[in-house]
């Protein structure tokens, strides 16, 4: 390896670094732009932003309706859309069914609404897991269902991206949208998750 | 293509270890990675279909040995070469050969918001759909070496058509460069016990996205 101006540089390292100079130098990448797709990601699409939709969704049927009747639509309504997320399905989460989802071939995620996916999603354990034995998952994640809840389980195989619609908690009667928002994991959007219960008397 | 990225069902990964308040990206060159990935891909040079099957061919071992932003470098020094955006001793060396490109398609960074919003939905008008909401399905068994979106796990099995999402590109002929040839595209559900047998979860069901293309019809009894 030709690791000897930079000893503290690993090889993967390396060859990034001498992969952008070489793609800049050629004039093929502007390092401006490469600059604003990271902030976009690293600080302003999130999870935060399916959290949105989720409340919005717990506060207002109307709304409700219209997420699982046209996904994308109801979700571009918060300016949430494009790519990693042209085409939507949203999947509500009820007493009796329980939906989790999963890309057992790469990496699909819905980036508008819930940003960059997290190692675990990525990675070989959850991929291999989830279709066969998703209650073993959700173990996993501190989750127990009963076990008359059915679990489905989303293998993201199309262009199509799944968010999940989770269970709105008890006790959240009278909750503002924002504060609702606050309760909204991202892990609860994926399905290994549920909504947080509200701290006891917290204001609403 | 039954590389290493088809993992569905596979023993012996260990748990799933969620790791809190973890960062978007975990290392400098992971954030390089993930831009140059996105950025080349705004050359027009190749699609979706045709990063996925890149990253996919990486040998098994090593595919399954390496981190997420590593298989994307390698998926990604593969398309370029092959495209012919560098040369395989550019790559090697790290020095340009000839002038640079003067390509005006290469966005600047007022254009990245916009081309991020847009996105590129792969749905296509509205083709007959040979299959009905209901109706009971086969997967074809099928192991092309190209890239193909049936996982293996569901090769051969039936399940019920759930819903047909209308008509999309076809992933196996689109990362080949064979066209997007669109197909009607249904979500599948297979039982916990048509997947996996007695080791199933029999109060669990997969859905899966499938085109046309990967389904049979069941001959009625």
């Amino acid at each position: 390896m030709s690791g000897h101006d930079h000893p503290s540089l690993s090889d993967v390292e390396l060859r990034v670094r001498s992969l952008e100079s070489l793609l800049v130098e050629k004039g093929l990448v502007d390092p401006a732009a490469l600059d604003v797709l990271i902030d976009t990601y690293e600080t302003k699409v999130g999870p935060r932003n399916g959290a949105r939709v989720v409340a919005r969704a717990w506060t207002d049927s109307g709304y409700r309706e219209w997420l699982l009747a046209d996904a994308g639509a109801a979700i571009a309504s918060f300016g949430f859309r494009g790519r990693q997320g042209e085409d939507m399905r949203v999947l509500e989460n009820t007493e009796r069914v329980h939906n989790m989802v999963v890309c057992t071939l790469c990496s699909c995620y819905p980036w508008p609404v819930l940003g960059l996916p997290p190692v675990w999603y990525k990675s070989a354990p959850y991929r291999a897991k989830a279709v066969r034995d998703p209650r073993g998952v959700l173990a996993d994640f501190g989750v127990e269902l009963p076990a008359e809840t059915e679990v489905r389980v989303w293998d993201s195989t199309s262009e199509l991206r799944y968010l999940v619609l989770p269970r709105r908690p008890p006790g959240t009667e009278g909750m503002s949208e924002e504060a609702l928002a606050a309760l909204v994991t991202r892990d609860s959007m994926i399905g290994v998750g549920l909504a947080r219960a509200p701290e006891p008397g917290s204001p609403g | 293509m039954n590389g290493g990225h088809d993992l569905g069902g596979m023993h012996g990964f260990g748990p799933v270890t969620p790791e809190p308040d973890e960062p978007v990206f975990h290392h400098g060159w992971e954030r390089r990675a993930f831009a140059l990935t996105l950025a080349c891909g705004f050359l027009g040079r190749w699609n979706l279909d045709m990063s996925r099957h890149a990253r996919e061919r990486i040998p098994p071992p090593r595919y399954l040995d390496a981190s997420y932003y590593e298989i994307w470098l390698e998926g990604l020094r593969t398309l370029l070469v092959e495209r012919a955006l560098l040369s395989a001793a550019e790559l090697e060396t790290g020095r340009p050969e000839g002038p640079p490109t003067d390509d005006p398609r290469v966005p600047g960074p007022d254009a990245v918001p916009g081309i991020l919003e847009r996105g590129g939905s792969a749905r296509a008008d509205d083709a007959p759909a040979r299959f009905r909401v209901g109706e009971r399905v086969r997967v074809r068994n099928r192991h092309p070496l190209g890239h193909t979106r049936a996982p293996r796990y569901v090769r051969g099995r039936a399940g019920i058509i759930e819903c047909r999402h209308g008509t999309y590109v076809f992933p196996d002929t689109h990362a080949h460069g064979e066209g997007p040839q669109p197909q009607p595209l249904y979500s599948v559900r297979f039982s916990g016990a048509e997947l996996w047998g007695k080791d199933g979860d029999p109060g669990s069901a997969v859905y899966v996205d499938l085109w046309e293309g990967y389904l049979e019809a069941i001959p009625a009894r």
